[in-house]
């Protein structure tokens, strides 16, 4: 990060600048970090570190595709696989793409909102710190014993009878130190949005990725305490003498799936908000459109979180249930399909009539937008569950999940990269090789997951070490292989792309995308104070509103000269 | 109206894209049944699950294809270029008022089908007359579900890490002696019988799943578990059907294979009898020799 506040670039337009940065140099240097408790540091800290463990989770994968590449594979043992895919599982939800948004929403939802920092920097940083201890102790387990129960870890499978090494306990700890530190973060984050809004930002003119982080906190703080108890209770199973899913001593193994899935599903949509949040910014910015309906997109990302905590049953469809249960859940389901279908339609209608400029990002988001689609139709046949009796725990699920967490989350996440880096860093990242890495994330997920769905109405169930050769498996599974290395190479080239771009990338100045929001007022990086003043906001798009008014004052068209004149000092 | 000539072959190669998609899928289609919906054809209960996943499917395709098709239009049309205004359209309160509920009425739609086909799938149908007369008829037991009429047959299935326990017994209570005839991984059953399953897991929880026969159950310890299947009887002697656990138990769970053989309701019987004297004889074999250890045993 360039230690120096950076002065307007003078090959850049010189949008509205902040007149005057504190003169204080940053300190720099490795304790610089460590004992930071700026929120961009921290950001900066909580995006490598996650996107760290998601190259991580993909190697996972990658291995476990060479097994399933050929049938009667002999490639891994058993055990290595089941490891495999545990940690895989774990790593994507526990370590990437959740702390990955509390990073996203670390360095930008302060800048949005117009605040000089999170509500609590110190316990800011004890969120991050507590997420690298729960990464730490968890691939602590690669030498000696990792977990190997799913990241569902089903009971009684979880217990020290079956599973006696010591991966299910590291597998515990991960949760509960990565669950605190969400839960810091998260009361974090919503003491933040609720007390430090510029001044004019009521909630009518939140932006939508802060709406997403809102209501991601919310969730976060009504679902983790219920796996926190879970994993507690586990614990205590199987080391201290209680039964909780022990069966065969008057426990309850389905217990497990119900405080599991309690949690387990909000968390989709804890992966998932953030991700829509994303979306809601990227393509207003790259069409020339305001978001159509920002109400209804606001308002059906408070109702899918309310229904999110009514719908857990729906991953028990198989298990011994009453049909009265099943109905509920399957009809629960589909009322989460109707908020969920506003959005999509919301998104849709914002391209509509637009001017859509194909930058990398708002082609991340428009795959996003067709790939989430699949995921959710196929949601729908999963929450009818006499067909989800056939479909469920088969690669048809596996392929689904990942259009929707993938296709929701990871697409998201990449705009979000795209849209956001010349902000964290002052530079492009290269537009060429953006679109590449698209085209081959885009290519190769769907080679790998489409021909899912088909291998699991096959018949091929999940967490399989090895099947036979019957019907089309082997080339169905080939294929799936292939794909997943397009994905892999084109992961790979956003990293090339970050890497070479960081130093040499095209200076950006504070506004290349001509953005919506507050973050783009202040200069890329943005000085330790964020912003010198704090502009009045007057709409959902305050940044259009400065641009307008600058134009005006000046009489200069839409080139205005800095500074601001219009602002408000905050106090 | 003539296009120029880059749209014109732009809408070409998009054209041939898509027929070649659809050949593919096609000749796919035509190779494997199974690559577009859930294994059937073994049993009226995974038939009829199958022909609610095509009426869903049918629904489905067109939200999908409506839906992309609009998102693939406005991203060819609505390209930025020189000269275009963007529509400032903040929203459209009778359009979005609109389309949810256009979402929920499919989904009415949907809920609807699923419960015209739910009883025929939850439901155990009637034996038919040519099945196997030496089942059980229905006893009034609301915990389960059996034929409203007619002779049955109850397996109790048993998972355990890794082997699929088979026990020929009116319910589970009663299931683990040697009263009763049982056998491991292949399941013996009679055509034309309502053949019902009691599944429950003895050590962690397993899910028996033989896809053409119907959904998947899972076999937790603790609780049983119900489904159903009949095999019709033009498969008796003539194939079996595969199946495997489905839920994670363990380093060997992929291993974990079932097989279900249909033998006409005759063959059945012998086979029953067969097992019993073989188990019997085993039982008897056994005793002796547990005799003859303890008198050498010091």
């Amino acid at each position: 990060m360039a230690a120096t506040v950076s002065a307007p670039s003078t090959t850049a337009k010189p949008v509205p600048q902040v007149t005057a940065h504190e003169a204080r140099r940053e300190p720099t240097g490795w304790t610089s970090w460590i004992t930071t408790t700026d929120h961009k540091k921290i950001g900066i800290m909580y995006l490598v570190l996650t996107f760290a463990f998601f190259m991580l989770g993909g190697v996972e994968a990658l291995m476990m595709r060479l097994q399933l590449a050929q049938a009667d594979n002999t490639l891994l043992t058993p055990q290595t696989y089941n490891e495999l895919f545990t940690m895989h599982g774990s790593t994507m939800v526990f370590l990437f793409i959740v702390p990955f948004w509390a990073g996203v929403a670390n360095y930008f939802v302060p800048l949005m909102i117009g605040a000089r920092d999170m509500a609590f920097p110190k316990l800011n940083a004890l969120s991050f710190w507590l997420l690298a201890a729960g990464g730490l102790v968890f691939y602590g387990s690669l030498f000696f014993s990792p977990p190997e129960c799913g990241w569902t870890c089903y009971a009684p499978l979880n217990e020290s009878q079956y599973l006696p090494s010591h991966g299910v306990d590291a597998w515990i700890f991960l949760i509960h130190l990565t669950g605190v530190s969400s839960l810091i973060g998260a009361i974090n984050l919503y003491a933040t949005i609720v007390n430090m809004r510029a001044p004019g930002m009521g909630w009518g003119r939140l932006p939508l990725f802060v709406w997403g982080i809102l209501i991601y906190a919310i969730l976060l703080i009504l679902a983790l305490p219920v796996v926190a108890g879970a994993v507690t209770m586990l614990l205590t199973d199987r080391h201290f003498g209680t039964h909780f899913f022990d069966t065969a001593n008057g426990g309850s193994a389905l217990l497990w799936q119900h405080l599991f899935w309690f949690f387990g599903h909000p968390e989709v949509y804890i992966i998932v908000l953030p991700g829509f949040g994303v979306i809601s910014e990227v393509l207003p910015v790259f069409t020339r459109k305001p978001i159509f309906g920002y109400k209804a997109v606001a308002a059906s990302t408070i109702v899918i979180a309310f229904l999110s905590m009514l719908v857990w049953a729906h991953h028990m469809f198989a298990t011994p249930s009453h049909t009265v249960v099943l109905v509920f859940f399957m009809l629960s389901s589909f009322l989460i399909a109707v908020p969920t279908g506003v959005k999509i339609f919301n998104w849709t209608a914002t391209l509509w009539r637009g001017a859509i400029e194909f930058k990398t990002a708002l082609l991340f988001a428009v795959g996003f937008l067709g790939t989430f689609l699949m995921g959710g139709i196929t949601g729908i046949f999963l929450a009818v569950f006499p067909v989800d009796w056939q479909l469920t725990d088969t690669y048809f699920v596996v392929a689904h999940m990942h259009y929707v967490l993938v296709g929701g989350a990871v697409f998201a996440a990449f705009s979000g990269i795209y849209y956001w880096f010349p902000k964290i860093t002052g530079r492009m990242l290269s537009e060429g090789l953006g679109k590449v890495s698209f085209w081959l994330i885009l290519v190769g997920f769907h080679v790998t997951f489409l021909i899912q769905h088909s291998i699991g109405l096959d018949g091929m169930p999940r967490r399989v070490y090895e099947y036979p050769d019957v019907g089309h498996l082997e080339l169905y599974n080939m294929i799936s292989t292939v794909g997943s290395f397009i994905l892999g190479l084109g992961v790979l080239v956003t990293v090339v792309n970050v890497a070479r771009s960081v130093k040499v990338g095209t200076l950006a100045g504070p506004d290349p995308w001509k953005g919506n929001t507050l973050e783009w007022f202040t200069s890329s990086p943005p000085p330790v104070n964020n912003f010198d003043v704090v502009p009045r906001v007057r709409s959902v798009e305050p940044m259009k509103d400065i641009r307008r008014q600058v134009a005006r004052e000046s009489g200069l068209g839409d080139v205005p000269p800095a500074p601001v004149a219009e602002s408000a000092v905050r106090t | 109206m003539r296009l120029a000539a880059p749209i014109r072959r732009r809408r070409a190669v998009a054209l041939a894209l898509f027929a070649a998609v659809v050949a593919v899928l096609a000749s796919t289609g035509v190779a494997s049944a199974d690559l577009l919906s859930p294994e059937s054809g073994g049993s009226p209960n995974a038939d009829r699950i199958d022909t609610l996943y095509w009426l869903i499917f049918a629904v489905a395709l067109v939200v999908f294809i409506g839906v992309e098709g609009v998102i693939f239009y406005s991203l060819f049309k609505f390209r930025a270029r020189k000269g275009v205004v963007p529509a400032q359209i903040r929203g459209n309160t009778r359009l979005e008022i609109g389309w949810t509920i256009g979402a929920a009425v499919i989904l009415v739609v949907l809920g609807v089908f699923t419960f015209v086909k739910l009883p025929g799938i939850r439901n155990p149908d009637v034996s038919a007359a040519n099945g196997y007369q030496g089942g059980y008829v229905q006893i009034a037991d609301a915990t389960r579900r059996v034929p409203p009429s007619g002779k049955f047959l109850n397996v109790c299935v048993t998972g355990q890490q890794y082997i699929w326990r088979y026990t020929y017994a009116p319910n589970c209570a009663s299931g683990n002696n040697f009263k009763y005839a049982f056998s491991y991984t292949d399941m013996y059953v009679p055509t034309d019988t309502t053949i019902t399953l009691d599944i429950n897991g003895q050590d962690v929880a397993h899910s028996w799943w033989i896809p053409k026969l119907g959904g998947k159950f899972d076999a937790v310890p603790g609780y049983t578990n119900h489904t159903w299947f009949k095999i019709p009887g033009k498969y008796a002697g003539k194939t079996m059907f595969t199946g495997q656990c489905a839920e994670l138990c363990g380093r060997n769970h992929a291993n974990m294979i079932a097989r279900v053989i249909p033998v006409s309701p005759q063959q059945f019987e012998t086979w029953l009898a067969q097992r019993k004297t073989d188990i019997k004889a085993a039982d008897t074999a056994a005793a002796a020799q547990r005799k003859e250890l303890e008198k050498t045993s010091p």
